[in-house]
């Protein structure tokens, strides 16, 4: 075997004896071995680490270049060290902004756990026509957020939408969703949580078809009840998806913004103002470039540390089977 | 729960899942929808919507750019995906980790980020509103890499070894043996890929300015603009961009739920 192409990828096994074929073509490829696997590593990384590095890591050093400028994305750059930060550190706007990303995520990730939890459990069992009840649930995941929230704009229209048009039915005199402060938030939770649900459905419906089916046995033999099961074998199981989920979601709250846009625009008078919607707001509506680049440098630590420190402290509930 | 129970709340779920999406054909069906709250069956349905939506932009060719763009970067980030995984998974090389480490950096990233120092330099490499600037950021996914390397890992190796005695080399491995063994890691991702694609909002906003270049989103949000109050017309651009990505995830269904659990990502 040709170790020299394959070093310690894993337990070695014992060759059996070459052919004289294979001792020649061996011998041939002794001569520029290193080269040669050098030229391997790059022919297996180039096709993914040249469009990264071009489209994704060039464009994140320049906005980091960008932050510590003034700039209006017409006349010159003109650089002011840390200034745009400790400007946005010192500002109302920004503390805002990371107040109502939290109160979305606060709102969201439960929401939509619990509710993909329920499906998940109820999918798993031997229902008829389950897989197509499971497409239903996940159908809201492939639709554009695009049309979800133009779809979900209109259902809680306040004069003519569908849900006060119900309410209406039962005496219900419904808020005015997303063109009231108090119920804009929660409007938009409400359309992410649906339109997510299926999403965390699925990871969790692959990671109770990974428990294995005697541990359940076993626990209904020791006489427990479903929801003793349930607590002790499903919850603990399960925790490796439920990481997965947090983990995803958390960046993925953090970065909330389709919807808004859609939506509310970040209105009305600014309770949906997200710190992306901000980012945007900064670059596309005011011009200021730097402070943009600066603020989603600021959101990107915040993910970075939040993830680290989920990472970190998994190991204190999540048990890997 | 008892099964009957359980059977009724899981399709009154399911409904509510739905009765959004039964919402939007029927008020696509329903000629001047939107001043009122629409008939769940509508008096007069017709296709009006549909015949102004075609008129009102060039929507095949809208159709077309859509589908083009989200099968060329889903081929692309499959190939360069799994090449990376594979390298990631079997390969050896000095500060293979830190390397890693890059790739799962960009993962944190939110594209509006990067949407303002991507653009400059689409502008200066004179790409702004063209297909190569639609496609750039998505010919390689960091996520895919991540995705892709746990399926990699838990192919056994000593088929590699194997096929490493047999004489075949990297490349030959992964063509034939790693390849065809992570299909279901492939698929899920080939569908999140083109969900991705096909919904992608922001950067095709930017990047994009002529109307034959446009992509479905895009197209619909300057329809919501065009036809403030007509939803009928909103909604049957909405069902038409629906259709081919519920059918794509219908076909691919069971392997995406296989692809998950055997993934890693559990």
């Amino acid at each position: 075997m040709s170790t020299s192409t394959a070093p310690r990828t894993g337990p070695q096994l014992t060759p059996s004896p070459p052919s004289r074929r294979r001792r020649n073509r061996n011998a041939l490829r002794h001569g520029g071995n290193r080269l040669r696997y050098a030229g391997i590593v790059a022919l297996f990384l180039a096709p993914s680490l040249i469009p990264l590095t071009l489209f994704t890591l060039v464009p994140m050093v320049s906005s980091l270049w960008v932050a510590l400028h003034d700039w209006n994305l017409i006349t010159p750059m003109e650089f002011v060290g840390l200034a745009n930060f400790r400007e946005l550190l010192a500002d109302g706007d920004t503390w805002a902004a990371f107040g109502h990303t939290l109160g979305y995520i606060a709102g969201y990730l439960p929401l939509v756990y619990l509710l993909g939890l329920g499906a998940a459990l109820a999918l798993n069992t031997a229902l008829k026509g389950r897989n197509v009840l499971r497409a239903a649930y996940f159908l809201p995941v492939v639709t554009s957020w695009v049309v979800v929230a133009l779809l979900w704009r209109w259902l809680l229209s306040p004069s003519n939408g569908l849900v006060n048009h119900v309410l209406g039915l039962v005496g219900i005199d419904g808020p005015g969703w997303w063109t009231d402060p108090t119920w804009a938030m929660p409007s938009v939770i409400l359309a992410s949580a649906w339109k997510d649900l299926g999403f965390v459905m699925i990871i969790l419906l692959a990671g109770l078809q990974a428990i294995p089916g005697e541990l359940y046995d076993a626990a209904r033999v020791d006489g427990t009840s479903a929801w003793q099961r349930f607590r002790h074998v499903t919850l603990p199981l399960l925790s490796p998806s439920t990481f997965f989920v947090v983990v995803i979601s958390l960046i993925n709250g953090f970065q909330v913004f389709d919807q808004v846009y859609v939506m509310t625009g970040g209105g009305p008078a600014g309770a949906t103002e997200v710190v992306v919607q901000q980012i945007y707001d900064l670059t596309f509506r005011y011009g200021r470039a730097g402070d943009a680049s600066a603020l989603s440098w600021l959101l990107f630590l915040v993910v970075l540390v939040v993830t680290i420190v989920q990472v970190r402290g998994q190991r204190r509930w999540v048990t890997y089977a | 729960m008892r099964r009957p129970a359980l059977y009724t709340a899981v399709t009154v779920g399911a409904l509510v899942m739905l009765f959004p999406f039964a919402w939007t054909v029927i008020t696509s069906l329903t000629p001047g929808a939107g001043l009122g709250t629409p008939d769940l069956i509508p008096d007069e349905p017709g296709l009006d919507a549909y015949r102004t939506l075609l008129e009102a932009m060039p929507f095949w060719r809208i159709l077309a750019n859509s589908l083009w763009i989200a099968v060329a970067s889903t081929l692309l980030q499959l190939v360069t995906s799994a090449m990376a995984a594979y390298a990631f998974a079997r390969l050896d090389f000095p500060g293979r980790n830190a390397l890693f480490l890059v790739y799962l950096a960009t993962l944190m990233v939110p594209m509006q980020v990067l949407v303002v120092p991507l653009f400059i330099e689409m502008r200066e490499l004179n790409l702004v509103d063209t297909y190569a600037a639609l496609l750039a950021p998505s010919i390689a996914s960091a996520f895919g890499v991540f995705l892709l390397r746990q399926a990699v890992a838990q192919v056994p190796i000593e088929l590699d070894e194997a096929a490493t005695i047999d004489g075949a080399g990297h490349l030959r491995i992964f063509v034939s043996v790693v390849w065809p063994l992570i299909r279901p890691a492939l698929a899920t991702f080939a569908v999140l890929a083109f969900m991705s694609s096909w919904n992608s909002f922001l950067w095709p906003l930017v990047v994009i300015r002529s109307p034959e270049l446009m992509t479905l989103p895009l197209g619909l949000s300057t329809l919501h603009g065009q036809f403030t109050t007509e939803w009928d017309v909103v909604m049957a651009g909405s069902v038409i961009s629906i259709v081919p990505i519920a059918v794509l995830y219908l076909a691919a269904q069971k392997y995406v739920i296989q692809g998950v659990a055997r993934s890693g990502l559990k």
